[in-house]
């Protein structure tokens, strides 16, 4: 499954000229407002008929202006969820979730309306009319309603910007449920890292309309002069771990990773459960010599493969850690003071304390709300 | 409360007609009227002023000017009466059908006002979202669309039944004043206070008057508020 975008396209005095191509479970469209990413999902949509270029998702051409060719959104079969969730308010969750199932060819519907509905803990709204929902509850409809019309490809456009912490961290499993247990590819609309790191598997970024880099989520995530001055602080390197064990005694979970284990608070998924871990260049200090008497728990040894300027006076250093790399921020002054230059050997040090929800994401909850 | 029930033939023939007569008005207004009101409320295009200037016309001209021009087109002699009467059978003239016209006519600014207020206020992201559903454009105007703006379908139809009610100068002028033909309740009670002792008979029109046109009132109100309940736009 590949979605490939080539387009240019001008409203007003801004231009989007972007092209990329990915293959990825989650592509995540990823950039300041005002990027050009919302364009873009509305393009690959068909909200948006474009001045010049082509779209394709899975080898089947949307638009191709030098043909003449544009698919009208609704022969697409392309989900979208949008950020302000939009369900038709004259009728119910279950009529909302029901809508786009009538217009799939009974052939192509493969979404099961309980399976869906169980995915998302939604059964419990389905009587209800929209204006009684949450936030996150409209969230989660919304999601159901774009899966039931099985689509072949699902966009959504920052499902999350118009809620608050408690909603995003309610939904975000839901969406990664959605990613590993459905077989439909996802591009994701978002200005969040913390989304990003946590949810996508390639990355897309873009600014002023154009694409500046794309790949795996791992080494975009690095490169921390890729991200919007603001977010800045939340890039570092993306790690996948799996559960090894809880300590209950000390409230911390600890996660198997290349680098080594790493100590983080305790966690809700169960022991064996994957969790992707971000650890924010920021937090990362680094040793020349195994440290002593020091309170930072995890402590991974590596070897610097990259020495790159940061923003102000400071460098950030790639350590390779097993295979593994993790990204610290440290300033000029520190490395002076420990010569740290390619190749040398040293250690990562993380405090534990230093990862929260929003770095190791929660797992599901365990019982979804009420 | 009897000399009120106690109508003469005549004037419960008027009753039945007036009834008639702004049901059909409204009911063959609604189709054009939508689609108008559509064009109006998204159309861009050359002449939108003009056709809106058209629309509204009935409203500000005296309505003698509008029967006499209905007369005109759609009398037995006017170039759209004698068409419809010669290729369809449809007669205007003298006719009850013409009363419903000259009254659909008059009650249609009303009604293309009242439904256009409501298309303007659909949010047309939701047309968008049922779009990337699979709908096509007129399985989203059946689906999303038309339950959005019901509560101004519902005003509309109502403006204009109650219009159709009370209009006399376009219908007198039109169709003229024929008992158990085209004369409306308007028209009887004028023709009540033509002829001396006719006071009782216009009193007795007149509540009635008042009754029918409160009643459809309260019928709309009534069903405003249970399709606005149903809704429940946040």
């Amino acid at each position: 499954m590949t979605v490939l975008v080539d387009i240019s396209h001008r409203f007003g005095d801004f231009a989007v000229d972007a092209s990329f191509e990915s293959a990825g479970r989650l592509t995540a469209l990823f950039g300041p407002s005002g990027s050009g990413k919302t364009t873009l999902i509305n393009l690959i949509a068909g909200l948006i008929r474009p001045d010049r270029g082509r779209i394709a998702v899975d080898g089947r051409v949307l638009v191709d202006t030098d043909a003449g060719l544009f698919v009208p959104k609704h022969r697409r079969r392309i989900g979208m969820v949008f950020q302000d969730a939009r369900l038709f308010p004259h009728m119910s969750v279950a009529g909302n979730l029901r809508y786009g199932r009538w217009f799939t060819p009974a052939a192509e519907r493969y979404a099961d309306f309980d399976a869906v509905v169980e995915l998302l803990g939604i059964g419990h709204l389905l009587d209800r009319r929209p204006a009684k929902l949450s936030g996150g509850e409209k969230q989660r409809v919304a999601i159901g309603r774009a899966l039931l019309a099985s689509p072949k490809l699902l966009l959504m456009d920052e499902p999350l910007a118009s809620l608050d912490e408690a909603r995003k961290a309610e939904i975000l499993p839901y969406i990664e449920r959605l990613r590993d247990e459905t077989k439909i590819p996802i591009v994701y609309v978002s200005h969040s890292v913390a989304e990003v790191a946590r949810l996508a598997s390639d990355v897309v970024v873009l600014a002023q309309g154009h694409v500046v880099a794309s790949g795996a989520t791992g080494a975009i995530m690095q490169r921390l002069d890729l991200l919007p001055a603001e977010e800045r602080g939340e890039g570092g390197a993306v790690l996948d771990t799996k559960v090894l064990r809880h300590d209950e005694a000390f409230g911390m979970s600890v996660l198997g990773s290349a680098a080594g284990d790493i100590r983080v608070p305790r966690l809700a998924a169960p022991v064996g459960a994957p969790v992707r871990i971000r650890i924010r260049a920021r937090d990362v200090m680094i040793a020349t010599e195994p440290p002593v008497g020091l309170s930072a728990l995890n402590i991974l040894p590596g070897t610097i493969v990259a020495v790159r300027p940061g923003m102000g006076p400071t460098v950030e250093i790639a350590i390779d850690c097993n295979g593994a790399i993790v990204l610290a921020r440290i300033t000029e002054q520190s490395k002076h003071t420990l010569r740290l230059r390619l190749g040398g050997k040293v250690f990562a040090v993380i405090k534990t304390v230093s990862f929260d929800s929003a770095t190791t994401g929660a797992g599901l909850p365990v019982e979804a709300d009420g | 409360m009897n000399w009120l029930l106690d109508l003469t033939p005549d004037e419960w023939n008027a009753v039945r007609l007036s009834i008639k007569v702004a049901t059909v008005a409204m009911i063959a207004s609604l189709p054009p009227g939508i689609l108008i009101a559509l064009v109006l409320a998204r159309g861009q295009f050359w002449g939108k002023t003009l056709l809106n200037g058209l629309v509204h016309l009935p409203l500000i001209l005296p309505p003698v000017v509008t029967g006499y021009l209905l007369l005109l087109t759609f009398g037995r002699r006017g170039p759209a009466g004698a068409f419809l009467a010669e290729h369809f059978g449809i007669v205007f003239s003298f006719r009850w059908t013409g009363a419903a016209l000259a009254c659909g006519i008059m009650g249609f600014p009303l009604m293309v006002r009242a439904i256009r207020l409501s298309v303007e206020a659909v949010d047309r992201k939701m047309e968008a979202a049922a779009g990337t559903l699979g709908a096509n454009p007129p399985w989203v105007f059946a689906t999303i669309t038309l339950p959005l703006i019901l509560p101004g379908l519902i005003a509309g139809a109502i403006l204009s039944f109650a219009k159709a009610m009370g209009e006399f100068g376009a219908t007198i002028t039109f169709v003229s004043n024929i008992p158990n033909e085209t004369q409306t309740l308007p028209s009887a009670i004028y023709t009540f206070t033509q002829v001396p002792g006719g006071d009782e008979g216009a009193l007795r029109l007149t509540l009635i008057s008042i009754v029918i046109s409160m009643a459809a009132l309260v019928a709309s109100e009534v069903l405003a508020r249970r399709v606005g309940r149903r809704m429940d736009i946040e």
